[in-house]
């Protein structure tokens, strides 16, 4: 019998303690984020596609066509080209271009950069039916973004 | 009283409306509210604070295929959605919405709200029924228990509130309610019936939750076991007809509530009565019915059945009891 008892006072305290959470979070501020009119930010080890790093004086990329991050990618998703212009010491870079429907974010190429030249992006909205819509062309989107 | 053939026609256009109005933003009600109890924002894209979402959803039920499904009973299916709205419209015909706003005043209109409501429970059986479908038939049998289960309980506290009235007209029980909270039955002074009149309120409250078959309550829908229940088959506007009778039975639910223990359209300090304290009164209902749903996780059959035969329906009898021993010495 005193269970029966137990069973109604106690049911009934944890309901109305029930309640009275329910009530407290119902005032508290919304803590979704409203995706599409508001964009996270994304945290700093977030590895996104690849992108080019400019140089902070010049203005132009840091590459320094090496190549060592065309060797290093094991998918082959990276084509970079660059030329010697006239009365120049260093290569100029003149294409860069990643196939990003073959990366897999290993992060390798950036391993293997000694010039600090490419970094990962912080861009994840990417959606495409597509493939075409996959075919970076970095250097654009580097000239693009300044 | 006015005779004239305008009197029904217009009451017929103003419960329509109420009825429509509440439907549609009952449903914008609760998702604002469970969005808001689990700190989300809810609907906000369609109109100022998501307002105009219920039309939308309105006219994308509407624009979408009644479909029949092979194997089930045809003319059935078709008639239970409709039979779900039909007893919670007609029931206001007999709710005092204010003290001369009401269609009809007729002596045993307790009864024939309860009537009413026990109808509302045979859309969902026949629904379930007719769809010819596993989860629907088990649904169906499910309602059919919890209904029987809690009307007992919820019938004898109405009995216990017509004791102290004396009268089964719901103007008279409200007009009985007038000047005042220290008259509303929940807190009767006179008679001294506030010593338990309290508990009849909270048997009476947790049992039109369990006959409007909302969560906690919501076995015959439970969808973790039964899919959707009795609306499985059914999609378009018999879905729609089937939700909208669930909130209109809330807002019959709520009236009732309001008319048998707070006091009606009276206004709780005893000025300006009339028909804004009652409609104050049930949409605070209507909320707590909602804040309920999102609180509580659904219980199991029996546990629900446990607690109306083992808890409800003891403790109404003895109220029962306790009522009429009150009226004898007091």
């Amino acid at each position: 019998m005193s269970e029966y008892w137990n069973d109604i006072f106690g049911g009934t305290k944890s309901l109305l303690v029930g309640l009275g959470i329910t009530a407290r979070e119902f005032f508290k501020p919304v803590v979704t984020e409203q995706y599409p009119w508001e964009v996270p930010v994304m945290t700093p080890r977030f590895r996104g596609h690849i992108e080019l790093v400019k140089n902070a004086e010049t203005g132009k990329p840091n590459c320094v066509v090496c190549g060592m991050c065309m060797r290093s990618c094991p998918s082959g998703c990276i084509t970079l080209a660059g030329k010697k212009p006239e009365g120049e010491k260093k290569k100029v870079l003149t294409q860069y271009e990643l196939d990003f429907t073959k990366c897999s974010l290993c992060g390798s190429c950036i391993e293997s950069c000694n010039f600090n030249a490419i970094q990962f992006s912080k861009d994840y909205n990417l959606a495409s039916t597509r493939k075409e819509d996959y075919l970076f062309d970095l250097l654009k989107r580097l000239e693009e973004q300044s | 009283m006015d005779t004239s053939i305008w009197r029904p026609i217009l009451y017929l256009i103003g419960f329509m409306a109420f009825a429509g109005v509440n439907a549609a933003w009952l449903g914008w009600a609760e998702r604002k509210g469970a969005a808001h109890i689990q700190r989300r924002n809810g609907p906000k894209e369609v109109g100022p604070f998501g307002l105009w979402q219920p039309l939308a959803d309105g006219i994308k039920l509407m624009t979408k295929q009644l479909l029949i499904p092979s194997g089930t009973d045809d003319i059935l299916f078709r008639i239970a959605p409709i039979l779900a709205m039909i007893p919670a419209l007609t029931s206001m015909v007999v709710i005092p919405f204010s003290g001369n706003i009401q269609a009809r005043s007729i002596d045993m209109s307790v009864l024939l709200i309860f009537a009413l409501a026990s109808i509302g429970m045979f859309a969902i059986l026949l629904g379930g029924w007719a769809s010819g479908n596993k989860y629907a038939v088990i649904s169906a049998a499910r309602v059919v228990s919890q209904s029987i289960a809690y009307e007992i309980p919820m019938l004898i506290t109405v009995i216990t509130i017509v004791m102290i009235t004396g009268s089964t007209n719901l103007q008279d029980i409200a007009l009985a309610q007038q000047g005042g909270f220290w008259h509303w039955n929940i807190f009767r002074l006179e008679g001294g019936h506030f010593v338990y009149m309290w508990i009849a309120f909270l048997i009476y409250f947790i049992c039109s939750v369990a006959e409007t078959n909302r969560a906690p309550f919501d076995m015959a829908e439970a969808e973790s076991e039964l899919v959707a229940g009795y609306m499985t088959e059914y999609g378009s506007m018999g879905f729609g007809l089937f939700m909208m009778g669930e909130y209109l039975n809330i807002v019959v639910g709520a009236c009732m509530t309001t008319i048998l223990f707070l006091g009606g359209w009276g206004s709780p300090f005893g000025f300006l009565p009339g028909i804004w304290w009652f409609l104050i009164k049930i949409y605070i209902l209507i909320f707590t019915i909602i804040w309920i749903r999102w609180t509580y996780p659904r219980t199991q059959i029996y546990k629900l059945l446990n607690l109306s035969w083992k808890i409800l329906i003891p403790f109404s009898l003895v109220n029962l009891l306790v009522t009429a021993a009150f009226i004898k010495v007091f």
